[in-house]
């Protein structure tokens, strides 16, 4: 059973990809529907098993490490893979509609989706280093692909941009990898762990781990390397963007997260966590601040991405030299952070996506009227506005009372501000296009309507974030050991 | 699941549905749209009242699941949240009828009415939450969903209004959630107890909970107006004249009140409070509210602008009335909550049927009125009468009670205080009611609309009308059982040991 889950899992996209690649857009769409559902279903059931059965580690093939692919199946993995095929659908779904099947190239948007997600599902269940940074580069690839789908010279532009961090980011990480290999002898993270634990080899420099660090962190967009991102998000297709700030993001941060909890206790150090934790808050501050200036919709959108993505990186701070208790707070504040941006963020782009189409410009000041005669794709955009404020009940209000009280309780005072101050600047963000939708200029309704479907599929995630906040107790008990594997 | 757990549920779930439907109904639903309003008022009324009948037996009811790693959510009914639950149910029916007349052939009622009813849903969530959590919930969806209504119109004045109201409620809601999320991370999750849990408490602990308290009070003070949090309030007067009677009456500065009586009851207990010195602080600021709120009410020359400077006063009565730790002055300031809201939702009704039959804003245009709309007059001036605490009107029970409070237990300048906003209530209210009956109108109205022989639409007639019979028998009636006074006795039994 597991085993065809598993095969499942990886190689669907895989085939879906070369499937795609072989028939236009209107073909690829219908292929691509059929793929999603196997998806979803696969998804579905693994994370059903690993809920009742609890984690393992999976050898492909049936072969060992050093030689083999090592993968483990944990909750906290199951959880990724089941939101990426969550996210994944909806926006492949609404992308099936929302792109014009008309312009020749937009028949590499399926072959490039199918590649996104069988990168995103080997980082979710990556078990060596090698392999995630395998996984890393499908990601990356694939997400340069499709922002350079846009078409114009502007999209080309910051593809082009977008390529240079990342091939950067990958080379750094890299260069990390090979080190620990030369001192480890292995590149597996469990067994580098263990190595570490027993004191087989003694912890040696930083260094590595800072290069590995670095080179995700760009990939991330952590503050101040985030200049590539806004350009990227905001020029991509909706739906690209949605999988890019959702999900893609994520993949390099996830692996961040992992190697910092494994190795940060042994590789790391205060300053380093706390110099993280810094960036972090600054990205808060200023994404939400540049966030709050721009006059495009989707820039708007963007930039809080990179206000968002700061929050993630207070793990670093919240989880060093604390007793496991914090630690298990902060890691669950975290994952739910992840979850609830995802699945927000995702509904953000998609409702920004059917609102520029509705009133055919791309300006915040052009929504006037659209409370009145567009009700329903705002109501999307702003209940996703309410998880990214981190009000209550959403997923992102109770992650931030988990980073809140893992803030306390750490005595780490300091970073109340910056999730108190980042609560309140991300209203104001939101606010601004609330305000200007409201504005009530016009008594005819002279807006494009776009097709329903278009509008549900934003709704729908923005209401499963929404409802993330109640029903966090449930699925963090999925993850009962996040980021930790069970013993092999 | 026994009728005891659901009872909250069901109370909570009527408004949030009809406010799913509301949103989901076409704009030219107007029949479906009323009746599904009128009808989620009624049930929730029957409902509410069970559960009133139910805890005067001492009946329980009570939903509870856990929500995050050691927090619970908790729907709890008790003496207490029915005094707000009650007010709010029943003059949801009220506003709801009065709104329907209102908004008569006004574009975007799909979405005012949906927004209203999750207005409601977040003030029974306010009266029902049985933990600080819980409250904060409600508290926060309460900004939220009151938001669309202030800039309903979506005039330049109105979002800017928007816009302040919610920098200000939000920023409180920041400094609310810190202060929780320290208490929780101090002590724990903590239900909502009759009598307080920090009574004898570790005094190592008595200088943050001195801090979270003055940050719980800042947080749940910018609901509640005081002064000077109040900013938000006079420019939240643009609203449609229903939103603000739901503001000023019902829902916002009642749940900043209704949180600071929790917090001083069931989370610090009102001993403990006394004994950490913490009310001594608060009734100065209350007192200050109440005379600063009746000044600057004299010199507003708009009708609804002095009504909302009013309003920021009288709720510090509420306040007022908990820091004097004695059974008659708490009692006295918890049967205003209820009396504050009939009295001002009645003046704002009235208010709102000037504008909207006579085109009157103006206090100074307002001569004559009397003559041409009786029944919204005679209203007016009820709820006039009962604010600067005539006998035997509702506020003057109030009054009255806090009085007799403060003089038994020794605070004797309290009287002053309540003698001289008396009489600046009636420095402000008795000038508009000489326009109104005496002065002889001089000139056209400026925008009249004519409803045959009626003075105006029935459906705006009606509730002022019914809210000021209710504000003379809440002062008449003050001792019969489940009158306000007899709830608010009846509390003070249950949760302060005094």
């Amino acid at each position: 059973m597991t085993l065809w889950l598993m095969a499942g899992l990886l190689f669907t996209p895989l085939a879906w990809a070369v499937l795609t690649l072989l028939v236009d857009f209107r073909k690829g769409r219908v292929v691509t529907w059929l793929g999603i559902l196997v998806q979803v279903l696969v998804s579905l059931a693994l994370w059903a098993a690993v809920a009742s059965d609890g984690g393992f580690y999976y050898f492909l093939g049936g072969w060992q490490a050093p030689l083999g692919i090592e993968l483990r199946v944990d909750g906290l993995a199951v959880t990724f893979v089941l939101l990426t095929a969550l996210v994944a659908a909806a926006c492949g779904w609404h992308a099936s509609v929302y792109l014009d099947p008309g312009k020749s190239w937009h028949r590499y948007f399926w072959p490039l989706f199918w590649f996104l997600w069988a990168g995103l599902n080997v980082v979710w269940l990556g078990g060596d280093l090698f392999n995630l940074y395998v996984g890393l580069e499908l990601i990356s690839l694939a997400a340069v692909g499709l922002v350079a789908l846009g078409g114009q010279a502007a999209a080309l532009r910051a593809a082009i941009r977008y390529l240079m961090a990342a091939l950067l980011g990958s080379l750094a990480y890299l260069l990390g990898v090979a080190l620990i290999y030369g001192q480890f002898g292995t590149l597996s993270l469990a067994d580098v762990t263990a190595l570490l634990s027993d004191g087989t080899v003694a912890a040696g420099q930083t260094f590595p781990l800072v290069l590995m660090l670095f080179g995700l962190a760009l990939k991330t967009a952590l503050f101040p390397m985030h200049g590539w991102l806004p350009p990227a998000h905001g020029i991509a297709k909706s739906p690209v963007s949605a999988l890019l700030s959702a999900l893609v993001v994520k993949a390099s941060f996830y692996i961040a997260a992992r190697l910092w909890l494994d190795l940060g206790g042994h590789l790391g150090g205060y300053e380093l966590a706390q110099l993280i934790g810094v960036l972090g808050g600054l990205a808060v501050i200023w994404g939400s601040w540049l966030a709050f200036r721009q006059t495009k919709l989707k820039q708007v959108v963007a930039y809080s991405s990179v206000a968002q993505i700061g929050y993630l990186f207070l793990l670093f701070p919240l989880t060093w030299g604390v007793t496991d208790a914090i630690s298990l707070q902060a890691q669950q504040g975290i994952t739910l952070q992840v979850i609830s941006h995802a699945l927000a963020k995702a509904a953000m782009f998609l409702a920004a996506g059917n609102l520029i189409m509705s009133v055919g410009s791309n300006r915040v000041d052009a929504l006037a009227g659209v409370s009145r005669f567009l009700p329903f794709s705002l109501f999307s955009f702003g209940l996703a506005g309410v998880s990214l404020m981190g009000l209550p009940p959403t997923g992102g209000f109770a992650a931030k009372w988990l980073l809140l009280q893992a803030s306390l309780a750490s005595g780490q005072w300091w970073w109340l501000g910056v999730l108190l101050a980042g609560g309140l600047l991300s209203a104001a963000y939101v606010f601004r296009v609330y305000q200007a939708s409201f504005i009530d200029n016009t008594d005819t309704d002279h807006f494009f309507h776009p097709p329903k479907s278009l509008e549900v599929i934003p709704l729908i995630l923005a209401l499963l974030s929404l409802g993330l906040g109640l029903v966090a107790e449930p699925v963090l008990s999925v993850m009962a050991l996040p980021f930790e594997g069970s013993s092999r | 699941m026994s009728l005891s757990v659901l009872m909250p549920v069901f109370a909570l779930m009527t408004s949030l549905l009809a406010s799913v439907v509301l949103f989901a109904l076409p704009e030219k639903g107007y029949r479906l749209r009323t009746t599904i309003n009128l009808v989620a008022a009624v049930v929730k009324i029957a409902l509410v009242a069970v559960m009133i009948w139910g805890i005067a037996r001492g009946r329980e009811y009570e939903a509870a699941f856990t929500m995050l790693p050691g927090v619970e959510f908790v729907l709890r009914a008790d003496a207490l949240s029915m005094l707000f639950a009650g007010l709010s149910a029943l003059l949801w029916l009220l506003t709801t009828i009065y709104a329907v007349g209102y908004l008569e052939d006004s574009p975007n009622r799909s979405r005012f009415f949906g927004f209203f009813s999750l207005c409601v849903a977040s003030t029974m969530g306010i009266a029902l939450a049985g933990n600080l959590f819980t409250f904060f919930l409600f508290y926060e969806m309460l900004t939220l969903s009151t938001y669309p209504l202030v800039v309903h119109r979506g005039t330049r004045k109105s979002l800017r209004a928007g816009r302040n109201y919610i920098i200000y409620t939000l920023t409180g809601g920041a400094v609310l959630l810190l202060a929780i999320a320290w208490l929780h991370g101090l002590v724990g999750d903590l239900r909502f107890q009759e009598g307080g849990h920090f009574a004898g408490v570790d005094p190592s602990l008595q200088v943050p909970l001195t801090i979270i308290f003055v940050l719980l009070m800042t947080g749940l003070g910018v609901k509640a107006a005081l002064v000077p949090l109040h900013g938000w309030l006079p420019q939240a007067m643009v609203a449609p004249a229903p939103v603000s009677a739901l503001l000023h009456a019902v829902a916002v500065v009642k749940a900043g009140a209704f949180g600071i009586i929790r917090v001083v009851f069931e989370v610090y207990g009102l001993e403990a409070a006394e004994a950490m010195g913490l009310l001594a602080g608060l009734a100065l600021v209350a007192a200050f509210t109440i005379i600063y709120g009746s000044t600057r009410a004299l010199y507003q020359i708009d009708l609804k602008r002095r009504l909302a400077f009013s309003t920021i006063s009288q709720v510090s009565y509420i306040v007022l009335g908990l820091c004097l730790f004695g059974p008659l002055g708490v009692m006295g300031g918890l049967v205003h909550l209820v009396h504050q809201g009939i009295m001002k939702i009645t003046l704002f009704f009235c208010a709102g049927n000037y504008a909207e039959t006579l085109g009157v804003h103006r206090i100074d245009e307002l001569d004559g009125a009397g003559k041409r709309m009786p029944g919204t007059s005679v209203a007016f001036t009820l709820g006039a009468f009962g604010m600067i605490g005539a006998p035997p009107l509702a506020g003057f029970i109030t009054k009255w009670t806090m009085g007799a409070g403060a003089l038994e237990v020794g605070m004797d300048w309290v009287v002053a205080v309540l003698v001289v906003s008396s009489l600046l209530n009636a420095a402000y209210f008795l000038p508009i009611l000489h326009r109104l009956w005496f002065a002889e109108q001089q000139q056209a109205w400026p925008h009249e609309r004519r409803w045959g022989r009626l003075e105006t639409s029935p459906w705006l007639l009606w509730p002022p009308l019914v809210t000021a019979v209710l504000l003379v028998l809440a002062g008449i009636l003050a001792n019969v059982p489940f009158s306000p006074l007899s709830w608010a006795e009846l509390i003070v039994l249950r949760e302060v040991a005094l």
